[in-house]
């Protein structure tokens, strides 16, 4: 009997374990070996060349660029995407909250959820896509006839170096919002109601409730959802590579590093350089990952 | 997070009872009137910003180039269906077909071996056991930029390139993180008297996992499946570097929007990208619940 328990558990784990390392674990590792060498992906003999690709890096204007371009992003992106999505599950939640009742929604709520949650669903390409050609920079594109509208005038958006960045911050955040709101929608109708209750019957207000009680309670969410979104700033390739011009333009105004991996890796033939660009990024996911987890730490709540 | 590396996919696992707040539930009494009109205002204000794009590329497939770009609020004054034929002819067709290969190849794998991995490792407890749920689980975590470039190599290697094999075999190792992650919790959650009572009647280890443990799991295999349908559908960045002569539906739609920058083809591009989105959207209306509680919630019971 143990013999055979023994048997069926490497037989269940042995095909998935081995995909597993074959097409995820190992090039993860093959990475880490490649940064230290001059690698160029084509030529079969590659020399060491130890930190040498790290301290280019370092002087190298457009890496640097990306990086502060994905540093933007990291910022900006997470605290508006929560901040947008924690206020509209309040409404949706709280925000019809009568003087008596604690916690209600509000009337055609399933719809707003199945409307926000929509961009989720589609590919990042169509996404790019359909802004790339709504944000035409001519005064009869799309977005350009509303800020017509409204008297901001025709602007270049992607195609204004200035703006380029912030078009990409946009659609990310236009994105983003709808999974996060589903998320905290669903952490928030599991906090139970006598707590909602308890805060009316002391006065509390439905600001003071949203601020004393939902957001401590929704905590530990918030805070897994802070370091997914800054994985996502760091990651971004697809929306970049589609929607601007270049892609990476007008002006590398909105180079990225996942950009600059695959134009290094794939084009200029400096796979060793690439891999040492990778190791980066995967330092800077773990430093921000740790530094979210702890800077956000507080202390539990249960309930 | 792998081959669900997209726009904010990242699933969060969050344990919460399937209760649904708001849900048909009366509006606020008198005293919450201004707040509930305030609410409904700015909630309908950014469902329009979400769904004004999407309608407005769907209304762009039927539409001439210079419509597109010259009246974008107007109605199309024929309606070009055309665009739907000149799409199919620009290779539309062959990338459907190749998306729908792959997808249909890489999710019943990743459903098999994820399931059965997910199954051993929250169910039977072995030395390693640990180590082995928290390699899978860190795939979750980790950027598939740092492993691109060695990725491809490896796939070369294997002389996978441009196949369906390649990628579908890619997808699989790509989507088990979050598949054993999520039906690791499910198989949890499973009562195990059901599978004492078919070891008792002469069951084996492998019968019990396929007729009884898998039909119990049918909820979590529906929703952890229709997120690997959309999220391998959707798959952009693995099949553009290790798959460029065979183009999937993605990739696609990104050369036709290169090449329309001079061929000036928006209506087809347009076709094409209602192609692409129709299946998602009837996928999503249909199972949304579903959708959202996969991506959101590590457990349904």
């Amino acid at each position: 009997m143990r013999h055979g328990q023994y048997r069926f558990i490497v037989g269940f784990l042995v095909l998935p374990l081995a995909l597993y390392a074959v097409f995820v674990i190992s090039p993860f590792i093959q990475a880490f070996y490649y940064s230290l060498t001059n690698w160029t992906g084509v030529s079969p003999t590659f020399d060491f060349v130890g930190l040498q690709n790290f301290q280019t890096l370092l002087h190298d204007s457009l890496f640097l660029r990306a990086l502060r371009n994905n540093a933007v992003l990291l910022v900006v992106m997470p605290l508006a995407v929560i901040l947008l999505a924690l206020f509209y599950a309040f409404l949706l939640n709280v925000g019809a909250a009568g003087a008596g009742a604690g916690v209600r929604g509000v009337r055609g709520s399933g719809f707003y959820k199945l409307a926000f949650f929509l961009p989720q669903v589609l590919s990042v390409p169509v996404i790019a896509v359909i802004w790339a050609v709504i944000f035409d920079p001519t005064p009869t594109g799309l977005v350009n006839t509303v800020t017509r509208g409204i008297g901001l005038g025709t602007l270049g958006w992607l195609a204004d170096p200035n703006l380029a960045l912030y078009c990409v911050l946009w659609v990310l955040v236009w994105g983003s919002v709808g999974f996060y709101l589903v998320l905290f929608n669903a952490a928030m109708s599991s906090i139970p109601r006598d707590i909602y209750e308890a805060a009316v019957i002391d006065g509390a207000g439905r600001v003071a409730t949203f601020f004393r009680v939902t957001v401590p309670l929704l905590w530990d969410t918030i805070q897994t959802s802070w370091v997914y979104l800054a994985i996502l700033a760091l990651d971004v390739y697809a929306l970049v590579a589609v929607m601007t011009a270049g892609p990476g333009g007008p002006a590398n105004s909105t180079q990225v590093i996942s950009l600059q991996i695959a134009q290094n890796g794939f084009q200029f033939g400096r796979a060793g350089y690439a891999s040492a660009m990778g190791v980066v990024l995967f330092f800077f996911t773990l430093l921000i990952a740790a530094i979210m987890l702890r800077a956000t730490r507080r202390e539990r709540i249960e309930y | 997070m792998a081959v669900t590396t997209r726009t904010g996919d990242a699933g969060t696992p969050t344990p919460t009872p399937p209760r649904q707040a708001g849900d048909g539930r009366p509006a606020g009494s008198a005293g919450g009137a201004g707040v509930n009109v305030f609410s409904h205002v700015v909630l309908i204000g950014w469902s329009v910003m979400v769904l004004v794009p999407f309608v407005w590329a769907l209304l762009a497939s039927v539409k001439t180039s210079a419509e597109i770009f010259g009246s974008p609020w107007a109605l199309p004054e024929v309606y070009q269906w055309s665009n739907f034929a000149r799409a199919w002819d620009k290779g539309v067709g062959e990338y459907l077909l190749n998306s729908v290969i792959v997808v249909t190849g890489g999710v019943l794998l990743t459903m098999l071996l994820g399931s059965m991995a997910a199954y051993v490792l929250a169910r039977y407890r072995f030395p390693g056991n640990r180590f082995i749920f928290y390699l899978f689980a860190a795939g979750m975590m980790f950027p598939v930029f740092l492993a691109i470039v060695p990725l491809f190599f490896v796939v070369q290697n294997l002389g996978m390139l441009s196949t369906y094999q390649g990628l579908i075999l890619v997808y699989v190792a790509y989507s088990l993180p979050f598949t054993v992650f999520f039906m690791h919790a499910f198989f949890k959650t499973l009562p195990t008297s059901v599978a004492e009572a078919a070891f008792m009647d002469g069951c084996s280890h492998t019968g019990v996992f396929f007729r009884v443990m898998l039909p119990m799991a049918k909820p979590g295999l529906l929703s952890i499946g229709i997120f690997n349908v959309l999220g391998q559908f959707n798959q952009f960045v693995l099949p553009s570097f290790l798959s460029p002569e065979r183009p999937v539906l993605t990739q696609g739609i990104a050369t036709l929007l290169a090449s329309q920058r001079y061929e000036g083809d928006w209506g087809a591009l347009f076709a094409a990208m209602t192609i692409a989105m129709v299946p998602v959207v009837v996928v999503y209306l249909l199972f949304y619940r579903q959708v959202q509680a996969g991506l959101t919630s590590g457990t349904l019971k």
